[in-house]
C-alpha cells in the first residue's frame, strides 16, 4: 500500500457534477411522479373533532387523498428510533392523527395530485373541526404540570435518569465555596439548505420498490419499509441521493412522509414524490437545543472543582420518536476535558406541544460544553482567578489516559476518553489568539472541549477491481456534502496503489451495499473509512496472492503500487491490478479486453477445480469495521470580541480553533467542516432561535425572521491541528463533524460577558438581550 | 423565452413560479429551491445577465428575456467557468445545493466589480445562505475567481 | 380562539394580465376588482408565495416601455415607475443630485432583490421598516399618481397612512416619484440584525431634517433635539418598543454628528 492519499489536501470528486448543476437532489427526480402535501394542523394541541376531504378530493386534479383510516398503517405508532429503559413513557405519532394532535405541523391528511400547485390548492379545502386543548410550552412550564401533554404521561416526564460518580452531596458540603447557576437553552433548529424530500416507486411486475429519501440513514429507512409493508428487504431500495446538507433532523424511523410517500405509489400504480416547503420543514422537521439546566458546584481555593451537580430538563417536544439519545449524550459530556471527582447529573425529558426534538450537530454536547465553561468562569469569578488558569488546573492531564469519566455514553457503554492532551490545546489555543486588542468593550473567551465521536455498532463496505482497473467502493452510510467519496477514495487508493480519480464511491444506496446504519454523531469516518480500509485491505491481499502464483514469487514480497501489483523494490516485475481482476475470475476468456494482457501472465494449470473450494471469484471484498468503543476528539476555541455599548452588536474580532481529530484523512475537508461548524456555534450563539408564543404558534418560521448568518456576520477563523491517534482503530482517526459548533456559544458568553459586564446564563443572546442584561445592572447592581 | 441559449415557450399556467418552470417543466435542475421567498439565494439565475431570485418571479414574466441557468455557463463537455473552477480549487462547496446560486451571484458580482475589494466581496456574497461551509472557503472561492479570471 | 398559519408556499389561483401601455393599465385597474400591481415582485411574490395575498388579478407592469427613466426636474430627481433599486443605485445622476437617495438604496436588502426591485414599488408598499419611504419623507418629495380619472400629485406626508397601507387608490398607478435635491448635511442610519434585513430602527438627516423608520406604522418626521417624544413604537422579536427608542436616540446623534 501507498501512503500517498492519506493526509493529502486532495480535491473533491464530487465537485464537478455538483459546480455544474447536474446534482442529483430528491427533488430533481420527476419521472412523471404525481405530487403531493400534507395537511398540518395549525394548533399546538387539539382534539380532531371531524376531518371532511370531500372537498378536497373533487377538485381537478387531485388524485388521492388520505386521511388516518384509509391507511392500513394508520392505527399504528411509528416507531421509536432508539428505545431505553429510561425511556419509560416514550410517546410516538401516528403516520397521520385523527383523534388528538399535539404541536403545530402535525400531519393530518395527505393530498395526492398532478401538481404541488394543486395539491396545495385541495388541501386548503380540507376541512378539519378542532378543538383546541390547553397548551404546554417551554420545558419549565411542562415542569409545573399544570397541563399535560399525553393523558397517560404523568407530569409530562418521558424519561428520567440519574446518574452519579462519587458523593456529592457530602463533597458538596465539605466544599470550601459553593455557587449555583441556572442556565437556559432556547430551541434551535439545523436547517439545512436543502429540506426533507420523498420520491418512491412500485413496480407491480418486479414486485419491488424503489425509495429516494433525502435521509441519514437509507438502511434503516428500507429495514423500517419492508417490515411495514411486509415485503422482503431484497424488494425494498432505499437511496439517499444527493443531499443538501442533514446535521441531524434527516435521520428518522420514520417521519410520516417517508411512509405515506411509498404507500401512495403502491396504492396509486404511479411514482409519487413529496417535497417539504421552507414553512413546513420549520414545523415539521425534528428541533433541538431547548434545556434548563440548574447546576451547583463545589470547589477549593485554587478553583478546582471538587463536586458538580447538574440538573435538568430536556424540551422532547410532543413526541419522543428519537428516544433519548439528547439529553444522555449531554449528561455525559457535561465533565468535558476536566477532572470533576463527584459528579452528579438527573436529566427529565419533558413533553410540550411543539415540534419532537432530535440531534442537530452537537446534539447535546454545546448544552454540556456550555455548562461546564460558564461554571469554571463562575469560579473564576468567585475567586478572582485568571479564567484560563482556572481551566488549566481543572484538565485531564495527557498521562491520565484511558480516562474513565463514570457515566453512561449514548452506546451503552461507559465514557472512557481513549487519548489526547488537552494542556496542549489550550496552550496552542492562547498562541494563535496573541495578544488582547487595544479598545474598550472588549472581552476574550477560551473553551476546551472534548467530543464524543464513533459511536457504532457498525459499518461496511465493499470494494471491487474491475476488469478495466477501475475500482468501485461502496458503502451503506450516505453522504450530505462530507466529501465522503473523495474521503475514502483517499483511503482505498492508498491500499490498492492507484490514483484517487480511479476509485468510484458509491454511498447510501442500498441496491449497492445494504448493511449500515447512518451518517450522525461524527461516525463517519470512523466507521466507514475503516470499513474501507478493511475491504480494501482484503482485496489487497487477495490481489497479491493471484499475481503472486503468476509470477511465482513470494505474496509477502509483493507491494500494490502505480496500479500494478509487483515486487517490492522491481517496478518492471508487476501485473497491472486490471490484468489481476481479469485472473480472478476462471470465466476469463468470455471477456475481452484486458484478457490478452491477462494471458501473458498465466500460470502453469494446478491440479483441482478452477475455483478452488472456500474461495470466490473476482477481485473484490466486503469488510467491516465495529468499534470496541467511542473515539473522543478535543479541541479549543478561542476569541476576541467587541460589543458597542450603544447598540449591542456583536463583532467577532478574531477566532481561533485548535483542533484534535486523531489522525486527518483529507485536512482540507476537514478544515471545511469545523468553518462550517463554526459558522452555525455563531448563528447558534447570536441570531438563531425558535419563538414560540403561548398558544404554541412559531413567530418565525421563515428565513426572514429565523435568522441564519450570512457571510457577513461570520468572521473568518484560524484553524491548527494536533493530532492524537485514537487507538481504538486501525487508521488511528477521530471524527470531525460535530467540533466545530460544540464549543462557541461558551466561548462567545465569556467573551461577551467580559466585553460588557453583564452575567451571561442563557443561549442564544442577541443585541435586545444584551440591552436588557445591560439596565438590568443599571437598576440592579451587582454586590 | 430564451433559456441558456434555446428557445422554450412560457407556461400556461400563470401562477407558475420561474424557478418551479426551469427545474420541473424544463427539466433544469440545476437551479434549486431553498425558501422560496427571496432570501436563501438557491434559485438565484442569471436574467439578461443580472442575478435574480427565480423564486420570485413568475415564470410568464421571462417571456422576451434571456435566462441562464446554472447548466448554462460551462458546456457539458467544456472546462468550468473560472467561478466554478474557484469553487472546485477552494472547496468552495460541501452539499451543493446553495452552490448553483452562489456561483451565479458571483459571476453577476465579478461582471460588476472585476476586481472587487475584500469590502465589496462581502457585500457581493452576503445575499445567499450557506449552512455547510461558513463561508470562508467562498471568500476564497471569489479571490481566486478574480485571479481566473484575469488568465 | 387562536389562528394558525396555514403553512403553504405556492401562489393561489389568479388572473394574470400584461398590458403593453399605461392607458391600458389604468383602464384594468379602473375595471377590475381585486387587483394588485407587479412590479419588481420582491414585496409581492413572497405575498403571494404563503398565499397571504390571494388578489384575484395581478397587473403585470414591466411590458410598459418608456417608464424607467431617471431624469433631473424642478431641482430634484425624478425616478419613474420601473426603475430598479439597482438602476438608482449605479445613477450618476442620483448620486449628484441626491447622494442621500444613493446612500439610502444601498441598504435596501441585497444587489439581487435590488436588480428587480422597483424604487416605486418600494413606496407604494409603505412598509414602515423600509428606507426608501423614510428619505422620501425627511426630503419632503412627491409622487404622481395616475388612473382613468387623471392625475395627482401626493406629497410624502400625505402618502404614507398606516402599516403597508399608502393614500393611493386602487385604480392609480404610481408612475413617478421625485426626490428634492439633498442637502449637503444629509446621512442615514440603521440598526438591523443581520447585513440587508429590514431594520430595527432607522434615522435619516436631511439637513436639520429628521425622519424615522421601523418605529412607527409609517415613517415619521421627529425633533432632532428629542426624537423620541410621541412614538409608540411595537415590539417583535429582536426589538421591545424601549430598545426601539433607545435605538432612535442612538441613531439620531450618529446621523446629527456626522
Amino acid at each position: 500500500m501507498t501512503t500517498r492519499w492519506f493526509g493529502a489536501r486532495v480535491q473533491r470528486v464530487e465537485d464537478d457534477r455538483l459546480l455544474r448543476g447536474r446534482g442529483h437532489f430528491t427533488d430533481d427526480i420527476n419521472e412523471g411522479a404525481l405530487e403531493s402535501c400534507l395537511v398540518r394542523s395549525p394548533f399546538a394541541h387539539a382534539r380532531i373533532k371531524s376531518i371532511d376531504v370531500t372537498a378536497a378530493r373533487a377538485l381537478p386534479g387531485v388524485v388521492a387523498v388520505y386521511i388516518a383510516s384509509d391507511l392500513p398503517f394508520g392505527s399504528t405508532d411509528l416507531p421509536i428510533l432508539i428505545p431505553h429503559p429510561n425511556l419509560t413513557h416514550g410517546r410516538t405519532q401516528r403516520c397521520l392523527a385523527s383523534a388528538v394532535v399535539r404541536y403545530v405541523g402535525e400531519a393530518v391528511a395527505f393530498v395526492v395530485a398532478e401538481n404541488r400547485y394543486i395539491a396545495e390548492d385541495a388541501a386548503d379545502l380540507v376541512e378539519v373541526d378542532y378543538e383546541p386543548l390547553p397548551v404546554v410550552i417551554t420545558p419549565e412550564v411542562s415542569a409545573a404540570a399544570q397541563h399535560l401533554v399525553h393523558d397517560d404521561v404523568p407530569g409530562n416526564v418521558a424519561a428520567e435518569m440519574l446518574q452519579e460518580v462519587g458523593d456529592v452531596k457530602a463533597a458538596l458540603a465539605k466544599a470550601p465555596h459553593r455557587k449555583q447557576l441556572r442556565l437556559r437553552f432556547e430551541r434551535g433548529a439545523a436547517s439545512p439548505m436543502e429540506g426533507r424530500a420523498v420520491w418512491a416507486r412500485w413496480s407491480e411486475s418486479e414486485h419491488r420498490l424503489t425509495v429516494y429519501d433525502s435521509t441519514q440513514s437509507p438502511t434503516s429507512i428500507r429495514g423500517g419499509l419492508a417490515v411495514l409493508f411486509g415485503l422482503p428487504e431484497s424488494n425494498v431500495d432505499v437511496i439517499a441521493p444527493d443531499v443538501g446538507g442533514g446535521f441531524g433532523p434527516k435521520i428518522m424511523l420514520f417521519y410520516p412522509d417517508e411512509l405515506l410517500v411509498p404507500f401512495a405509489a403502491m396504492r396509486l400504480g404511479r411514482p409519487v414524490k413529496w417535497t417539504e416547503d421552507r414553512q413546513e420543514h420549520f414545523v415539521a422537521t425534528n428541533h433541538e437545543r431547548g434545556q434548563v439546566h440548574e447546576v451547583e458546584v463545589g470547589f477549593d481555593s485554587e478553583g478546582r472543582v471538587l463536586a458538580l451537580s447538574d440538573d435538568f430538563i430536556h424540551d422532547a417536544g410532543a413526541y419522543t420518536p428519537y428516544g433519548i439519545i439528547l439529553p444522555i449524550i449531554t449528561a455525559a459530556q457535561v465533565p468535558g476535558p476536566y477532572r470533576v471527582p463527584n459528579y452528579r447529573v438527573r436529566f427529565r425529558d419533558m413533553y410540550t406541544n411543539a415540534t419532537p426534538t432530535s440531534p442537530y450537530r452537537g446534539a447535546g454536547r454545546p448544552h454540556a460544553c456550555f455548562v461546564m465553561e460558564r461554571t469554571l468562569d463562575a469560579i473564576a469569578a468567585a475567586l478572582g482567578l485568571d479564567r484560563t488558569e482556572v481551566r488549566r488546573r481543572n484538565l485531564i492531564q495527557p498521562d491520565q489516559f484511558p480516562y474513565e469519566v463514570g457515566v453512561m455514553w449514548q452506546d451503552g457503554n461507559q465514557v472512557v476518553y481513549d487519548s489526547g492532551d488537552y494542556p496542549a490545546l489550550v496552550k496552542r489555543a492562547l498562541e494563535m489568539l496573541g495578544p488582547r486588542p487595544d479598545g474598550d468593550h472588549i472581552g476574550m473567551g477560551l473553551s476546551p472541549y472534548v467530543e464524543g465521536t464513533g459511536v457504532g455498532p457498525y459499518e461496511g463496505a465493499h470494494v471491487q477491481v474491475l476488469v478495466s482497473g477501475k475500482v468501485v467502493a461502496a458503502t451503506g452510510i450516505p453522504n450530505q456534502g462530507q466529501a465522503h467519496a473523495t474521503v475514502w477514495a483517499q483511503i482505498v487508493a492508498d491500499q490498492l496503489g492507484v490514483d484517487v480519480s480511479d476509485v468510484e464511491v458509491s454511498s447510501g444506496d442500498t441496491r449497492r451495499f445494504k448493511w449500515g446504519v447512518g451518517t450522525f454523531a461524527s461516525r463517519a469516518a470512523i466507521m466507514a473509512g475503516n470499513a474501507m480500509a478493511v475491504a480494501a485491505g482484503m482485496v489487497a491481499e487477495k490481489a497479491k496472492l493471484i499475481a503472486a502464483e503468476h509470477l511465482e514469487a513470494d505474496p509477502a514480497d509483493l507491494e500494490l503500487a502505480g496500479g500494478s501489483v509487483r515486487v517490492k523494490g522491481s517496478a518492471d516485475r508487476g501485473i497491472p491490478l486490471a490484468a489481476v481482476a481479469v485472473l480472478s475470475n476462471p470465466m476469463r476468456y468470455a471477456f475481452g479486453g484486458g484478457t490478452e494482457a491477462a494471458t501473458q501472465f498465466a500460470a502453469k494449470p494446478r491440479p483441482g477445480p478452477p475455483l478452488p473450494e472456500g474461495e470466490q471469484p473476482g477481485l473484490e471484498a466486503t469488510g467491516y469495521f465495529s468499534p470496541v468503543g467511542s473515539a473522543w476528539a478535543a479541541g479549543c476555541h478561542a476569541a476576541y470580541v467587541h460589543v458597542d455599548p450603544k447598540t449591542f452588536r456583536l463583532e467577532i474580532l478574531k477566532y481561533v480553533v485548535v483542533h484534535d481529530c486523531g489522525r486527518l484523512i483529507n485536512p482540507m475537508v476537514v478544515e471545511g467542516q469545523i468553518e462550517g461548524g463554526v459558522a452555525q456555534g455563531i448563528g447558534g450563539a447570536f441570531y438563531e432561535r425558535l419563538a414560540y408564543d403561548a398558544d404554541g404558534q412559531l413567530r418565525n418560521a421563515s428565513f426572514m425572521e429565523f435568522l441564519m448568518p450570512y457571510a457577513t456576520e461570520i468572521p473568518p477563523i484560524e484553524i491548527d491541528h494536533i493530532e492524537t491517534p485514537s487507538p481504538l482503530n486501525p487508521l488511528g482517526i477521530k471524527g470531525a463533524g460535530e467540533a466545530g459548533v460544540i464549543p462557541v456559544g461558551a466561548v462567545l458568553a465569556s467573551a461577551i460577558e467580559e466585553a460588557l459586564g453583564v452575567p451571561i446564563t442563557e443561549m442564544p443572546l442577541s443585541p435586545l438581550k444584551l440591552y436588557e442584561l445591560s439596565r438590568q445592572r443599571v437598576t440592579e447592581p451587582r454586590p | 423565452m430564451k433559456v441558456n441559449g434555446v428557445q422554450h415557450p412560457a407556461p400556461v399556467d400563470p401562477r407558475r413560479l420561474l424557478s418551479d418552470h426551469l427545474r420541473h417543466d424544463l427539466g433544469l435542475t440545476g437551479t434549486h429551491v431553498g425558501c422560496e421567498h427571496g432570501v436563501c439565494g438557491c434559485c438565484t439565475v442569471l436574467f439578461d445577465g443580472a442575478p435574480i431570485r427565480s423564486c420570485l418571479m413568475l415564470a410568464m414574466q421571462a417571456e422576451g428575456h434571456e435566462v441562464t441557468t446554472i447548466e448554462g455557463l460551462a458546456a457539458p463537455n467544456a472546462a468550468l467557468h473560472p467561478v466554478q473552477q474557484a469553487f472546485h480549487e477552494c472547496h468552495g462547496l460541501q452539499c451543493g445545493f446553495c452552490t448553483p446560486g452562489f456561483v451565479l451571484s458571483v459571476v453577476g458580482l465579478l461582471a460588476e466589480h472585476p476586481h472587487p475589494t475584500a469590502l465589496q466581496i462581502d457585500e457581493g456574497i452576503s445575499g445567499n445562505l450557506c449552512r455547510c461551509t461558513g463561508y470562508a472557503s467562498i471568500r476564497r472561492a471569489v479571490v481566486r475567481a478574480v485571479e481566473l479570471s484575469k488568465q | 380562539m387562536p389562528r394558525g398559519r396555514d403553512h403553504r408556499v405556492k401562489p393561489p389561483p389568479f388572473e394574470y394580465h400584461a398590458p403593453a401601455s399605461v392607458d391600458e393599465t389604468y383602464a384594468l385597474l379602473g375595471s377590475l376588482e381585486d387587483a394588485k400591481v407587479l412590479a419588481g415582485g420582491q414585496s409581492l411574490v413572497p405575498l403571494l408565495n404563503f398565499r397571504l395575498a390571494r388578489p384575484a388579478h395581478i397587473v403585470d407592469i414591466n411590458r410598459i416601455p418608456n417608464l424607467d427613466r431617471i431624469y433631473e426636474r424642478d431641482g430634484g430627481v425624478a425616478v419613474q415607475a420601473l426603475v430598479r433599486h439597482a438602476g438608482v443605485e449605479d445613477s450618476e445622476l442620483v448620486a449628484r443630485v441626491c447622494p442621500l437617495l444613493s446612500a439610502a438604496v444601498r441598504l435596501v436588502a441585497h444587489r439581487v432583490i435590488r436588480n428587480r426591485g422597483t424604487l416605486c414599488g418600494s413606496l407604494a408598499h409603505a412598509d414602515p421598516a423600509a428606507e426608501l419611504p423614510a428619505v422620501l419623507l425627511a426630503l419632503g418629495g412627491q409622487v404622481v399618481a395616475r388612473s382613468t380619472r387623471g392625475e395627482r400629485t401626493i406629497p410624502a406626508a400625505d402618502l404614507f397612512t398606516s402599516v403597508m397601507q399608502s393614500a393611493l387608490a386602487p385604480d392609480e398607478l404610481l408612475v413617478e416619484a421625485w426626490f428634492p435635491a439633498s442637502p449637503k448635511k444629509s446621512a442615514i442610519a440603521e440598526e438591523s440584525r443581520r447585513h440587508g434585513d429590514f431594520a430595527l430602527a432607522g434615522a435619516v438627516r436631511a439637513g436639520d431634517r429628521l425622519a424615522l423608520f421601523g418605529v412607527a406604522s409609517t415613517p415619521v418626521l421627529a425633533d432632532p433635539k428629542n426624537p423620541t417624544q410621541g412614538l409608540q413604537p411595537s415590539g417583535d422579536l429582536e426589538a421591545t418598543p424601549e430598545f426601539r427608542l433607545h435605538l432612535v436616540q442612538v441613531l439620531t446623534d450618529r446621523v446629527f454628528t456626522s
